[in-house]
C-alpha cells in the first residue's frame, strides 16, 4: 500500500469513453488513451485490505493479485506490475477490456466511496507491456504430445488409462493424450501370474467401484478377459513389452526411457507398478534368451525335459519339486553350500529329493552361472555354463528358470526423484490428497501407494486422471465418511469434519490430508453422550443407519455411540487400538484408581499397541466426548510413513513406562528430560542383550517380545526366567551388584528401553519412595532365578517351551503325554464346533519331557498372521483370541506369515448328511470323518468360494470355552497362559 | 503335570461316590428282616433298584456326552471321572438291591453282565492311567508317522547298501526289508506278533523274528568277506539293520500299546448294550410276574 491516505486524498476517476460519434466511424478502442499520472493516483486509492475481497472467489474468478499490482502502478514500477498480473492471468489484454469487473463490485472501499478503478489499471498495465515490447511469446521448450504416461497396467493403471481414454472421447480428441506402458506382454502382470483358475475377490464389499473398466469377483481368467474387453471397448492406448527403466525431468516435461532404447515424453507420470517389482536377472550373457524364464506358471506344462533352475529360495525349491514330479530332469543351481533361506518344510523336501536316486533332481552347490548360449541341437537347445566347486561345467538343457527374487520397485521410484520417509522396507512415499508425490507431476496409485485391494486401486486410477485434468472430484469412498460422522453431535460436510478433527488433534495436524482421511476411514469414531434424550436419539439414529446399511454385503463403519462414564476398555483386555481425543475428557484408571485425566488432542492406548500385551489400565469417557479409535494395523502403516507420529507415540510410551516403574507421582514435565535420554534398542531372536560376567551400567524395560535369562555356561546353560513386555531386565546392575550374573537373550524379535545409571539415579531422586518397591522386586526375582538354577530339568522345559514360540504366545494348547490316550476327541470337537474343519493337529508338533505342543494357534502377542491381511479379516477379541472373520479373501498371506504352521488354507467342509442319507446313498462325510472327505473339492459352488484361511479361534464364540479342552476325556489337553508356565515346570 | 481322571478337582467325584454308597448302605440297613427277604421286593430294595437303574442309564450317557461338543455342564473329563467312580459304585448299589440273592435266572444275568462291564471298565481305566506314559516313553518325541518316515529312509538306505554286497546277503537283506511285517490282524497288533520273513539265495523263506536272524546272517558274513569294499558295505548294512531293528521294535510296541488302549472298548461298549437290554428285561419280568 503505497500511500496510506490515498483513498482519502484522491477520488475515483475512471478513464472516460471516446466520443460516441467518433466511435461509430471506426472499430477501434472505445476508451480514451491511458493517463499515466491519473492511474498512479488511482492505484494509490487501493487500501491493501487484510482480506482482499477483490481477489477472492467472488471478486476475481482467476484470483488476480489486485492489491499488489495496484501498489506497483502507484510506485511507477510497470514492468513488475505486468509480471504480477501475468502470474495469474494469461490474457489481461482481454479481461482488462471485456471483464464485467466483479472485483470493483467487491472492493472494500466501495462500502463508503466509489471503488478503485481496477479494470482500467489492469488494461493500462498490459497495454504498456505491449508498447514497451515486454510481452513476448513463451512457448514450452519441448512439446511432449502426451499429457499423462501411466506406468503399469494392473487394475490401478488400467483404470487410469481407461478414464483418460474416456476423457479424450468426450473432448473429441482423435490422438490419445496418454499412453499406458506395460513391461509384460499382456496387461495386469501380477494377476496373469496367479495360478490358473484362482478366485479373485472384490473387497471391500461396501466400496463402490468407480472406473471405466468393469470388475467383479471371479476367476483369474474371467477378470483378465473382462479387462481385455474393456481395453478393446475403450480403445485404450496400451503399449505392451514397454518396460520403463528410468524417469527423468520435471512436471510438464518428463522423459521415460524404455528398455528397448525408446524415449517417451509426458507432462505427468502415473506410477501404478505395484509392489512385486521385476524379477532379478541372472546377470550374465544370455539372460534374455527366450528359453530363459523368470517365473513358472504351471510346472505340469513341461514333461521329459532337462531343466536348470537357478536359486535356492522357496520359489526355486517349489518349482524344482513341481517339475521333478512331472517327470523332468531338474538341476538346481545353488550359489551357497546350503539352503539357508528355505522354509523348514521345503528344506526337508528338497534334501530328500536330491538324495533320492529315484527322483531326477541334481543339486550343484557353490555354483555360479557363467553364460547361457543357444545351441544348434534341436533336442536340447540351450547350454548353460557354470563355475562349480569342481571347475567349469556345461549342461545341455531345454530351458533355464531363474528364481532369484525380485528387485523391489523402490529404487526405480527413488530414481525418479521421489523420496521415501525412511529406510524401512515397507515405507510408502508421502502423497498429497491427489496422490501426487513430492515430485510435482509424478503420481503414485495402487499397492505401491499402500492400497493393496483391486477396487481401491481402480477407483484411484479414475480419480488421479480427473485430478490431473483439474477436476477436484470427491473420492468414491466419500459416502463412507458420511456414515462415520452420522451420529456426531453436529451436522457438517465430511470434508469440514475432517478439517475440524485434524485441527483439534495437534499430533495429526502435520499429516497430509490424504493420509488423515485414510486414517479416519479405517478408524472407529466413538461418540459419548450423557444419559438422556440426546443419547437415546443418537443411539436410535445409529440403529436406523445400521439397518439401512444391513443389505450391503459388508457393513461399513458407522460411529459407535456409548453413554458417558462407560468404559472404552478395561484393564486386562486384549486390544491394541489407539485412541485420540477430538473432544471431551477421558480418565485412565489403574486398579480402580483414577490415574490420569486426558483432554482434547491427547492420545492413549499406545501401551498395548506397541507391546501387544493386554491393557495395563482402564479408560473411561467423561461427559460428551468424540474419540477416534484407530486399529493397530493402520497405526503401524502410519509409523512406517511418518517419522513424527512414530516418535511422538514412542516418547509417550517411554514416559508412561518410566512413570509406572520408577516414579508414579512424577509429572510429565519432570520426566521430559530423562525420557529424552533413554535409548530404544531392538534385538533379533537369539541376539544377546548382555553376557554373564559383563559389568553392567544399565537396565532394560522390555517394550515388546521377550527375553530369557540363562545361568551356567556351555552345555550346562539353562534358562532360569523368561521376562515379557513391561518387565525389567538387568536392574540388579543398578542396585548393588554391577556384575551381570546371567546372560540375557531375546527369545523372539524384541525391543527394549535401555536406561543408564545417570537417568536411573535422576528418576530415583524424583521418587525416592518407590526404591523400596523396586528393591523388593529384585529380591523376589533373585530367589526365583536361583531356585530355578538348582533345578536344571525345569530350565530344560522352559528352553523347550521358548523354542516352540511360547515366548510370544498368550494362549497355547498343551497336551500332557502322560494322560493323552490319542483318541483325537479334541480334533473332532474342534471340527464339530467350527464348520466341520479342525484347526489343530494333535499328533504333529514337538514333545519334550511329556509335554506336547501340538500344531495349533498360540495367539501371539503380536500375531504374525495379522501383519499382512489385505481385507483386515484377522482380529483379536478382548479376551485375547485371534480369529479370522468371514471377509477372508483366501490370499494365503497369513498362512505364509505364521511361523508355527497353525494356519491352513481349506475349502469349506461338506455339510453333514443325515445318518440314513450317508448310509443308504453315500452322501457327504460320515460320522468321524470330518476332514478326510474330499468330495467338496469338485463342487463348483465350493470352488467358486475358493479356499479360506482356517485357524484356531480359541472358541471365542463358544460360551462354554475351548471345545478341545472341554472334550478331552482324560484332562490331557489344557490351554495355558504365559503366567501358568510355572505349572508346567513341575 | 495335569490331574488325571481319578484326581480331578481334588478327588471331588470320589467323595460324591462315597456319599452315594453310604446313603445306599443306610437305606439297605433300614430293612428289618421280617417276612420278606432283603431284596428288590421291599420298598428299600425298590429304591436301590431304581437308583441303580438310573445310574446305569446315566453311565451309558457318557457316550452321548462325549459327542455333545457344545454341552456346557462340566467337561468330558469331569463326566469321565464321575463315570469311573459311579461305575464302581453301582456294583455296591446293585448288589444291595439284589440282597446277595443269585440264581440261574434273567435277573442274575443282568447282574453278571453289569459285573463284566465294570471289570472291562477297570481294565480300561488301568490302560488309560498307565499306557499313555509308556507310549510317550517309547516314542521319545517322535510320533508314529515320523517313526514310519524314519523306517522308510532306513529301508531305502538298506536296499541301496545291500546292492553292493554279495548275492547271498543282497537277496536276504532286500527280501528281509521287503518282507518285514508290522501290525497286521487284531491279535498281531495286540500281542506284537512278528511275522517277518526273509528269503535265502535258494528261494527258501525263513522266519525273521525281531530281525535277529537277518542281522545274524550279515554279521556272520563280515569276517568271511573276500573284498575290502564288501566288508565296508556289510558294516554299513549291519548298522542300518540294527537301527531298523530298533525303530521296528518301537513301532511294534507303539501299535501294541495303542491297540490295548482301544481294545477294551470293543468289549466294554457291546457288554454295556447287553447289560441295558438285560436290565430292561429284568424290570419287565419283575413287574409282569410281581
Amino acid at each position: 500500500m503505497g500511500k496510506t491516505t490515498g483513498f482519502i486524498d484522491f477520488e475515483r476517476n475512471s478513464a472516460p469513453y471516446r466520443d460516441a460519434g467518433a466511435r461509430m466511424l471506426d472499430f477501434r478502442e472505445i476508451y480514451t488513451e491511458h493517463d499515466v499520472s491519473q492511474l498512479t493516483d488511482q492505484g494509490a486509492r487501493c487500501m491493501d485490505c487484510g482480506v482482499p475481497f477483490c481477489q477472492a472467489d467472488d471478486g476475481c474468478p482467476i484470483h488476480n493479485l489486485i492489491p499488489e499490482w495496484n501498489d506497483l502502478v502507484y510506485r511507477d514500477r510497470w514492468r513488475d506490475a505486468l509480471d504480477r498480473l501475468h502470474k495469474t492471468n494469461n490474457f489481461p489484454e482481454f479481461t482488462g477490456r471485456v471483464c464485467p469487473a466483479p472485483c470493483e463490485g467487491s472492493c472494500c472501499l466501495a462500502v463508503i466511496e466509489p471503488a478503485v478503478t481496477i479494470k482500467n489499471i489492469e488494461c493500462a498495465i498490459v497495454d504498456r507491456g505491449f508498447e514497451e515490447n515486454w510481452i513476448k511469446a513463451n512457448p514450452p521448450l519441448q512439446r511432449t504430445g502426451k499429457k499423462v504416461a501411466v506406468v503399469g497396467s494392473g487394475p490401478a493403471g488400467l483404470s487410469a488409462a481407461a478414464r483418460a481414454a474416456e476423457l479424450d472421447r468426450a473432448n473429441e480428441s482423435t490422438i490419445p493424450s496418454y499412453v499406458l506402458l506395460e513391461s509384460h506382454s499382456a496387461h495386469a502382470k501380477t494377476i496373469q501370474r496367479y495360478q490358473v483358475g484362482k478366485h479373485v475377490m472384490a473387497e471391500p464389499g461396501y466400496l463402490t467401484l468407480r472406473s471405466d473398466c468393469e470388475f467383479q469377483a471371479g476367476t483369474r481368467e474371467a477378470v483378465l478377459d473382462q479387462w481385455l474387453a474393456d481395453i478393446d471397448r475403450g480403445q485404450v492406448n496400451i503399449r505392451n513389452d514397454a518396460e520403463v527403466t528410468r524417469i527423468s525431468g520435471s512436471k510438464g516435461a518428463f522423459s521415460l526411457a524404455l528398455k528397448n532404447g525408446d524415449e517417451l515424453e509426458a507432462e505427468n507420470v502415473v506410477l501404478a507398478i505395484g509392489l512385486e517389482g521385476s524379477p532379478r536377472k541372472i546377470g550374465t550373457p544370455g539372460e534374455d534368451l527366450p528359453l530363459v524364464q523368470y517365473h513358472l506358471e504351471d510346472p505340469k506344462a513341461f514333461r521329459d525335459e532337462v531343466i536348470v533352475v537357478i536359486g535356492a529360495g522357496d520359489s526355486a525349491i517349489e518349482n524344482v519339486l513341481g517339475l521333478a514330479a512331472s517327470k523332468n530332469h531338474v538341476y538346481i543351481i545353488n550359489r551357497r553350500e546350503e539352503f539357508s533361506r528355505a522354509k523348514e518344510g521345503n528344506l526337508a523336501l528338497i534334501l530328500a529329493a536330491i538324495s533320492d536316486p529315484a527322483v531326477a533332481v541334481d543339486c550343484l552347490y557353490g555354483s555360479n552361472v557363467n553364460s547361457v548360449i543357444e545351441t544348434p541341437d534341436a533336442d536340447e537347445p540351450l547350454a548353460i555354463s557354470l563355475n562349480t566347486l569342481e571347475g567349469e561345467v556345461t549342461i545341455a538343457c531345454h530351458r533355464v528358470i531363474a528364481r532369484l527374487g525380485g528387485v523391489p520397485p523402490r529404487r526405480f521410484v527413488e530414481g525418479a526423484g521421489v523420496s521415501f520417509p525412511n529406510e524401512r522396507p515397507d515405507a510408502i512415499p508421502e502423497l498429497s490428497r491427489t496422490y501426487e508425490t513430492d515430485v510435482a507431476g509424478i503420481y503414485i496409485i495402487g499397492s505401491l501407494a499402500g492400497y493393496p485391494l483391486i477396487k481401491q486401486a481402480m477407483n484411484q486410477g479414475y480419480d488421479v486422471i480427473e485430478y490431473i485434468n483439474g477436476n477436484d472430484v470427491e473420492p468414491a469412498d466419500y459416502p463412507l465418511l458420511h456414515n462415520q460422522f452420522h451420529c456426531l453431535p453436529f451436522e457438517r460436510e465430511p470434508r469440514d469434519v475432517l478439517d475440524l478433527f485434524q485441527r483439534r488433534i495437534p499430533f495429526f495436524s502435520r499429516l497430509n490430508a490424504l493420509t488423515f482421511r485414510e486414517l479416519i476411514l479405517e478408524s472407529n469414531v466413538v461418540v459419548t453422550y450423557r444419559a438422556g434424550e440426546l443419547l437415546d436419539a443418537a443411539v436410535q439414529q445409529c440403529e436406523t443407519l445400521d439397518a439401512s446399511l444391513a443389505d450391503l454385503p459388508q457393513i461399513p463403519r458407522s460411529a459407535k455411540v456409548i453413554a458417558a462414564g462407560e468404559y472404552l476398555y478395561r484393564e486386562g483386555e486384549y486390544a491394541s487400538s489407539f485412541f485420540t481425543i477430538v473432544e471431551g475428557e477421558v480418565v485412565l484408571e489403574t486398579q480402580g484408581q483414577a490415574d490420569v485425566q486426558l483432554s482434547r488432542g491427547r492420545f492413549f492406548g499406545e501401551g498395548s499397541l506397541i507391546s501387544g500385551r493386554p491393557r495395563q489400565e482402564s479408560a473411561r469417557a467423561e461427559g460428551t466426548c468424540i474419540l477416534v479409535e484407530t486399529p493397530r494395523r493402520i497405526m503401524v502403516k502410519l509409523f512406517n510413513s511418518n517419522e513424527d507420529v512414530r516418535q511422538g507415540v514412542d516418547w509417550i510410551f517411554i514416559v508412561r513406562e518410566l512413570k509406572r516403574h520408577f516414579a508414579p507421582d512424577a509429572t510429565f514435565d519432570e520426566l521430559r528430560e530423562v525420557s529424552s535420554q533413554v535409548v530404544l534398542r531392538s534385538f533379533n531372536a537369539g541376539e544377546v542383550l548382555f553376557e554373564a560376567g559383563d559389568i553392567g551400567d544399565s537396565l532394560h524395560i522390555v517394550r515388546r517380545g521377550s527375553v530369557s535369562l540363562q545361568r551356567g555356561v556351555g552345555d550346562r546353560a539353562a534358562t532360569v526366567v523368561e521376562l515379557r513386555s513391561g518387565q525389567l531386565v538387568g536392574e540388579m546392575a543398578l542396585m548393588g551388584d554391577s556384575n551381570r550374573r546371567e546372560r540375557a537373550i531375546a527369545t523372539v524379535a524384541t525391543e527394549t528401553i535401555e536406561l543408564k545409571r545417570p537417568e536411573f539415579l535422576a528418576l530415583m531422586r524424583l521418587n525416592a519412595g518407590n526404591l523400596d518397591g523396586l528393591q523388593n522386586l529384585v529380591s523376589r526375582k533373585l530367589v526365583k532365578t536361583t531356585q530355578m538354577e538348582t533345578r536344571p530339568e525345569s530350565g530344560g522345559i522352559l528352553d523347550f517351551l521358548l523354542s516352540e514360540g511360547l515366548g510370544e504366545a498368550t494362549d497355547t494348547l498343551i497336551i500332557d503325554e502322560q494322560l493323552c490316550i490319542g483318541c483325537n476327541n479334541c480334533e473332532r470337537a474342534c471340527a464339530e464346533t467350527h464348520d466341520g474343519l479342525s484347526r489343530l493337529d494333535r499328533a504333529a508338533g514337538k514333545s519334550f519331557a511329556n509335554i506336547h505342543v501340538p500344531i495349533a494357534c498360540r495367539h501371539c502377542e503380536h500375531p504374525h498372521c495379522m501383519k499382512d491381511c489385505p481385507p483386515d479379516a484377522i482380529h483379536r477379541a478382548p479376551g485375547g483370541q485371534v480369529f479370522i472373520d468371514d471377509t477372508c479373501i483366501g490370499c494365503g498371506n497369513c498362512e505364509v506369515n505364521c511361523p508355527y504352521d497353525a494356519i491352513r488354507m481349506s475349502y469349506p467342509a461338506a455339510e453333514k448328511p443325515s445318518l440314513l442319507r450317508w448310509m443308504l446313498f453315500g452322501h457327504g462325510p460320515g460320522p468321524g470323518e470330518p476332514d478326510a472327505y474330499d468330495g467338496m473339492k469338485n463342487d463348483p459352488e465350493v470352488q467358486q468360494k475358493g479356499k479360506r484361511a482356517v485357524k484356531c479361534d480359541a472358541c471365542v464364540n463358544e460360551a462354554s470355552g475351548p471345545a478341545c479342552v472341554r472334550a478331552c476325556p482324560t484332562g490331557a489337553a489344557r490351554r495355558i497362559a504365559p503366567e501358568q508356565f510355572i505349572e508346567l515346570l513341575g | 503335570m495335569f490331574d488325571n481322571i481319578m484326581r480331578v478337582r481334588n478327588y471331588r467325584y470320589f467323595w460324591w461316590c462315597m456319599g452315594s454308597i453310604v446313603v445306599a448302605v443306610g437305606v439297605f440297613a433300614t430293612q428289618t428282616s421280617s417276612n420278606e427277604p432283603a431284596n428288590g421286593g421291599t420298598w428299600q430294595g425298590l429304591v436301590l433298584g431304581v437308583w441303580a437303574a438310573l445310574l446305569i442309564v446315566w453311565l451309558t450317557l457318557l457316550g452321548v456326552r462325549k459327542r455333545s461338543y457344545r454341552f456346557r455342564l462340566g467337561t468330558v473329563q469331569d463326566w469321565t471321572s464321575l463315570h469311573v467312580y459311579l461305575g464302581v459304585g453301582v456294583l455296591v448299589v446293585a448288589t444291595l438291591h439284589a440282597g446277595l440273592q443269585f440264581g440261574w435266572n434273567v435277573h442274575t444275568l443282568a447282574y453278571v453282565l453289569m459285573f463284566a462291564v465294570i471289570i472291562s471298565g477297570v481294565v480300561g481305566l488301568f490302560t488309560y492311567l498307565s499306557y499313555p506314559r509308556r507310549i510317550a516313553d517309547n516314542q521319545q518325541g517322535q510320533n508314529r508317522s515320523q517313526l514310519f518316515g524314519e523306517l522308510y529312509e532306513l529301508n531305502q538306505q538298506g536296499i541301496k547298501t545291500a546292492r553292493s554286497c554279495g548275492p547271498e546277503v543282497q537277496t536276504a537283506a532286500i527280501s528281509g526289508i521287503q518282507r518285514t511285517a508290522i501290525g497286521g490282524g487284531v491279535l498281531s497288533q495286540l500281542f506284537a506278533r512278528d511275522l517277518s520273513r526273509f528269503e535265502t539265495l535258494d528261494g527258501v523263506q525263513q522266519p525273521n523274528p525281531h530281525q535277529a536272524p537277518l542281522i545274524d546272517l550279515v554279521s556272520k558274513r563280515i569276517p568271511r568277506a573276500d573284498k575290502h569294499d564288501e566288508v565296508t558295505a556289510l558294516q554299513d548294512l549291519l548298522v542300518i539293520l540294527c537301527r531298523r531293528q530298533a525303530v521296528i521294535e518301537r513301532l511294534r510296541k507303539d501299535i501294541r500299546l495303542q491297540g490295548w488302549l482301544q481294545a477294551w472298548l470293543y468289549v466294554h461298549v457291546p457288554l454295556t448294550a447287553a447289560t441295558l437290554t438285560a436290565v430292561v428285561v429284568h424290570i419287565l419280568v419283575t413287574f409282569i410276574y410281581w
